[in-house]
């Protein structure tokens, strides 16, 4: 047998059935008698909505029902929750208007959905979502943040005075301008981080049913079913948790667009209930591009307070954070506790302060995407690190070397609340650059520069933060759920295993990962075990995926509870081969007599556990099934090096990325095939957010970029090669030391890329340029400057 | 989409005369164009008239003419060995246009039909002088685009074919994509053939395609980038939106049609 533990590139289990087109998604669902659901929703930025008139919908072929904002109040339905808290500088709450599941009164974003037409078929369903005459009245609209933080800004809800949803603040503000005024240098950047659609390879979808005895099942593109059955349940349809089942199935990608709890969920699953047939409501791409969360959207100050030796005094930012108009479940937490804790990143920075300013636009929702937070922080710092470079001349990699956290310094308390465990950033880095032949550049650069071509290279030694957690320091910090995880293992009579895990695989590749954990641990071929998620009627409650928590936590929950399995199955075993407990070894799937050459495999002791003829009845239970919660105790902390070597034709701005080095710790890798995917495509994403992504909205918020004849994706020939290496240290305080790979590829990328593009345009005299560095930007910047050469 | 009656005649003549009786029909060639146009409900046909099984496609060399049936797909048309030898930009336009799929769908004729202003075929067309066969004539190049998405073509008149004269001395086609679509921001087709030397311009005019005379005057004199490298183009009338200015296209077809000129030497 090939070895398939902890270690091995075992090629994904789950691959065999998407290939072949066997995955099986919501929208592969259908149900006897199943209805279809149509959304109406508003093409206005900002209006009012003086009336529906719904008639003609309803008395349209095939029509079963067409419902409103009314009819959702008049069945006391809750709005959409969020699911966590932010409190003021002052200490009052942050401001948290209604979300409506259906728009009542107004219509805030384009997308908002106004109501819902419910049909035999989905064209009968469209034909009359057309019918509906809605009487708009246009309200001035506002889409940049800039804009809709000044004053005299259009009102996105009547009661958020100046659209402020919060203005908080983290870092001692005293030690940090104390700082600044004993500085040589201070070092300022404006930045923007610009505004992405996510895009998952399958749009959203959501069947609802109910059956006679009222028990709902809801069906959903999910990353986390259980939360979308507490906020659903417990906050928008009032239906209790015993009566309501949450499948997340196949789920064709997330990036964390499918955390959150949306309105269609609701609706289906209410108008199963009133109808008493199955309701599917499924996504066009149109729809995603309007009403899937949106990601980033930060407009930032930042300051760095340097020594005469570019030694790191003090950090100052300040933030714009875009909510867009209403708030998604998470996206308070997003540039708060995900953003400005991050700020220290790999420095000993030893003060920092941030505000952040949370606003309301007339756009779509925005929340957590790939990294959420981690990106934006990571962005802001590794460019001021390069601007700081700039400013005092100091090189680039002596400054950041001059500045990181000591191996030895470990664990490191930032002054920004987190307190890392372990990291090794000298390491990280110089692989990296052997890796990338960083030595080697200069003579690259002059060969490009006698092709015409101007050629750059920029570094970022990152760091992040995944796992979210405890659970009580985030509730501290108000989080409204809890962040652990749970496992369970069933051990069949025969020595199968089945593992139970809250978290949910939607590209991650877990049912090979997870079931690689269990056969290395139980000492078995991975062929005896199968993973099982994403179906609140199999599995214990769990949080989900997001945060790149799935093996940190919910690994690590495996882990106790195969200790649980184990520490029983040692007691069993003693039993049959009349030997003391603590004489009973496991190892490769057996328990042993030390000493001896006594041993029985799981198989024989599983089958005594449930046939418990020979068994110690009166001390154990029978069966050999163990469930483990897992809260863990801070953080992981993943970071590494990241180093992007571009080329711009100064003829046209066009950048090409042509080579590509990640070197990360993601702390233990269980398979590093898998590893290597997964940074690559979050690499992907960055180089995407970098160069080619960006939502564009006019002024009023009308969506520009609506489409992929639009909205720049990466593509396989905007990518380079890029190679991944990991370099690990491991997580201190979990039982796997893993520390999550998910979105480091996303978080380290960007400000690689432009570093790298400012480095290839500083004879241009180029100190920042904000992303995407598109084409037009960089000639322009090129024509701008061009005098400025010439007359130097 | 909304409902419609799909058709498919068996000849030329059954296919005008669906069109001609319905007012609401509409031909389908490749539907890489006409199909999202259905499904985002931009258009309500009666009918759909399919044009596969007319008979239409295949690519001919004859004397002095090269000839693509309107339902020649962009793939057929980049790996043929007649159009490379006799037109290579014709070839390398082909294979730039799309993706796989699109390209083993999408024809010649609807391409023309369509005349999106970001479309490349028109860059070819004009450029290289050729002329468009309907049903009923034959309507020159210069005629044929009347700005964008809008073609010297009747409601009852459908495209049989394209003739390309010959014999073209050199041509290419450069094409600078939008970033997101990857249609033409700025596609130069330029060639020295039967109509002269020409420089056709796509993507970048508000008309959609265009040619360059004081390009065309220079190349005449002297078939070299240089010779054109500085000429600038003004950005009057040119498209402006969220993927590039006027002005940024302006200069982009000067360095496009550059490199098409060192592409073809
Ligand atoms: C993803 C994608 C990328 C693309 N990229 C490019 C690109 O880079 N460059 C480019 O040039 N194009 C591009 N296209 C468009 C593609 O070339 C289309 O195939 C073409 O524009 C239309 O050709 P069709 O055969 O598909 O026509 P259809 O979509 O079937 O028809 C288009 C229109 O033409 C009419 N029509 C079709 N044939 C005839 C005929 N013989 N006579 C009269 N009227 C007719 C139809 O009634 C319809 O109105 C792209 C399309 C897609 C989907």
């Amino acid at each position: 047998m090939a070895f398939e533990g902890i270690g091995a590139s075992v090629k994904r289990r789950e691959d065999g059935r998407f290939l072949a087109g066997r995955g099986h998604y919501v929208d592969d669902m259908n149900r006897p008698g199943q209805l279809y659901a149509v959304i109406r929703r508003s093409d206005r930025p900002h209006a009012r909505l003086r009336g529906i008139d719904t008639a003609a919908a309803m008395a349209a072929p095939g029509v079963v029902a067409v419902y409103t904002g009314a009819d959702i109040a008049a069945d006391g339905l809750g709005g959409i929750p969020c699911g966590w808290q932010i409190h003021n500088k002052d200490g009052s709450p942050m401001a948290e208007p209604m979300h409506p599941v259906l728009a009542i009164g107004k219509v805030r974003h384009v997308g908002d959905p106004i109501a819902v037409v419910i049909a035999e078929t989905k064209a009968q369903a469209k034909d009359a979502a057309e019918l509906l005459a809605i009487d708009f009245e246009d309200l001035p609209g506002v889409a940049d943040l800039r804009a809709a933080a000044a004053g005299g800004a259009p009102l996105v809800h009547d009661d958020v005075a100046g659209n402020v949803c919060y203005d908080w603040h983290i870092g001692d503000k005293d030690a940090v301008d104390a700082a600044f005024a004993r500085a040589k240098h201070v070092a300022k950047l404006d930045l923007v981080n610009n505004r992405l659609i996510p895009n998952a390879m399958e749009p959203r979808a959501a069947l609802g049913e109910c059956d006679v005895a009222g028990n709902y099942t809801l069906s959903t593109t999910s990353q986390n079913p259980h939360v979308i059955r507490l906020l659903m349940g417990a906050f928008v349809l009032h239906i209790p948790e015993h009566k309501l089942r949450v499948i997340a199935p196949d789920v064709g990608g997330g990036f964390g667009s499918k955390i959150y709890h949306y309105a269609e969920e609701a609706i289906v699953t209410w108008a199963a209930g009133k109808l008493r047939r199955p309701v599917k409501w499924t996504a066009e791409r149109s729809e995603s591009f309007m009403s899937d969360a949106h990601g980033r959207d930060h407009v930032s100050h930042a300051e760095m307070a340097v020594d005469e030796s570019g030694r790191f005094l003090a950090l100052r930012v300040s933030t714009l954070a875009n909510m867009g108009a209403y708030l998604s479940t998470f996206a308070p937490s997003v540039p708060t506790y995900l953003y400005a804790t991050l700020l220290a990143g790999v420095y000993k920075t030893p003060a920092i302060y941030a505000e952040v300013k949370a606003i309301f636009t007339n756009t779509v929702p925005v929340d957590a995407y790939r990294g959420a937070g981690r990106p934006e922080a990571a962005f802001l710092l590794e460019r001021l690190v390069d601007a700081v470079a700039h400013d005092t001349g100091i090189d680039r990699i002596a400054l950041r070397r001059a500045n990181f956290i000591p191996a030895d310094a470990y664990p490191y308390q930032t002054p920004v609340a987190l307190q890392y465990d372990s990291g090794n950033h000298e390491v990280t880095l110089a692989e990296a650059l052997k890796t990338a032949d960083y030595a080697g550049f200069p003579a690259r650069r002059a060969e490009a520069a006698r092709r015409g071509k101007l050629r750059g290279i920029g570094i970022s030694t990152y760091l992040e933060a995944c796992g979210i957690a405890p659970s009580q320091v985030a509730g501290a910090l108000g989080a409204r759920a809890g962040l652990y995880e749970v496992a369970n293992i069933r051990v069949h009579p025969t020595g199968s295993v089945t593992v139970f895990t809250g978290t949910h695989s939607h590209g991650q590749g877990h049912e090979t990962t997870m079931a690689q954990l269990v056969a290395d641990q139980l000492g078995l071929p991975l062929d005896q075990i199968e993973i099982v998620h994403g179906d609140t009627g199999q599995i214990p409650f769990g949080m989900g995926t997001y945060g790149s928590r799935s093996l940190a936590v919910g690994g690590s929950a495996m882990v106790k509870a195969m200790d649980k399995i184990i520490a029983k199955g040692k007691r069993i075993a003693a039993h049959l081969m009349e030997a003391a407990v603590e004489d009973i070894e496991f190892k490769d799937g057996a328990f042993r007599v030390a000493g001896t050459d006594k041993s029985k495999a799981l198989a024989e002791i599983s089958l005594a556990a449930y046939i418990p003829h020979n068994y110690p009845i009166e001390e154990l239970e029978p069966g050999l099934e163990e469930t483990a919660f897992y809260d863990p105790k801070n953080f992981t902390y993943p970071g590494g090096c990241h180093v992007c070597e571009v080329e711009i034709d100064p003829e046209t701005g066009v950048t090409k990325v042509v080579n590509f080095v990640a070197v990360d710790d993601v702390g233990r890798v269980i398979n590093p095939m898998i590893v290597e995917g997964q940074v690559q495509g979050g690499v992907a994403q960055g180089i995407g957010q970098a160069l080619l992504e960006g939502a564009a909205y006019d002024a009023n918020g009308q969506l520009l970029s609506g489409s992929f004849m639009d909205y720049t994706m990466p593509r396989a020939d905007n990518l380079p090669n890029i190679t991944v290496g990991t370099e690990i240290t491991l997580c201190t305080h979990n039982p796997l030391g893993s520390k999550g790979c998910g979105e480091v590829g996303a978080i380290g990328s960007p400000p690689a890329v432009i570093n790298a593009v400012v480095d290839a345009l500083k004879e241009y005299g180029v100190r920042h340029l904000d992303m995407p560095a598109t084409a037009e930007k960089i000639w322009s910047i090129i024509q701008a400057n061009r005098p400025k050469m010439a007359a130097e | 989409m909304y409902d419609f009656a799909y058709r498919k005649p068996a000849s030329v003549a059954d296919a005008v005369k669906l069109l001609a009786t319905e007012p609401e029909a509409k031909a389908i060639a490749g539907g890489q164009t006409f199909i999202p146009v259905l499904k985002q409900r931009l258009n309500k046909p009666s009918s759909v008239v399919d044009l596969a099984g007319l008979g239409l496609s295949g690519i001919s060399v004859s004397g002095n003419a090269l000839t693509i049936g309107a339902m020649t797909t962009h793939a057929a048309v980049a790996r043929s060995a007649e159009v490379k030898k006799a037109i290579p930009g014709l070839a390398m336009l082909a294979s730039w246009i799309g993706d796989n799929q699109v390209r083993h769908r999408g024809t010649i004729g609807g391409s023309l039909a369509n005349n999106d202003p970001s479309a490349c075929y028109p860059a070819a067309v004009l450029a290289l002088g050729a002329v468009v066969k309907t049903n009923k004539r034959a309507i020159k190049a210069d005629d044929f685009f009347q700005g964008m998405f809008t073609t010297a073509l009747e409601a009852d008149e459908i495209i049989t074919a394209v003739e390309f004269p010959l014999p073209v001395e050199t041509s290419a086609y450069e094409k600078f994509r939008q970033p997101a679509s990857r249609y033409a921001m700025v596609g130069v087709f330029v060639a020295k053939g039967p109509a002269g030397v020409r420089v056709a311009v796509t993507g970048a005019g508000q008309n959609g395609v265009f040619r360059v005379p004081e390009m065309e005057a220079a190349l005449a004199k002297s078939w070299s980038p240089d010779a054109i490298a500085a000429i600038k183009v003004s950005p009057e009338g040119l498209n402006s939106d969220i993927h590039g200015s006027a002005v940024y296209r302006a200069h982009l077809i000067t360095v496009v049609a550059r490199r098409a000129v060192a592409a073809a030497a």
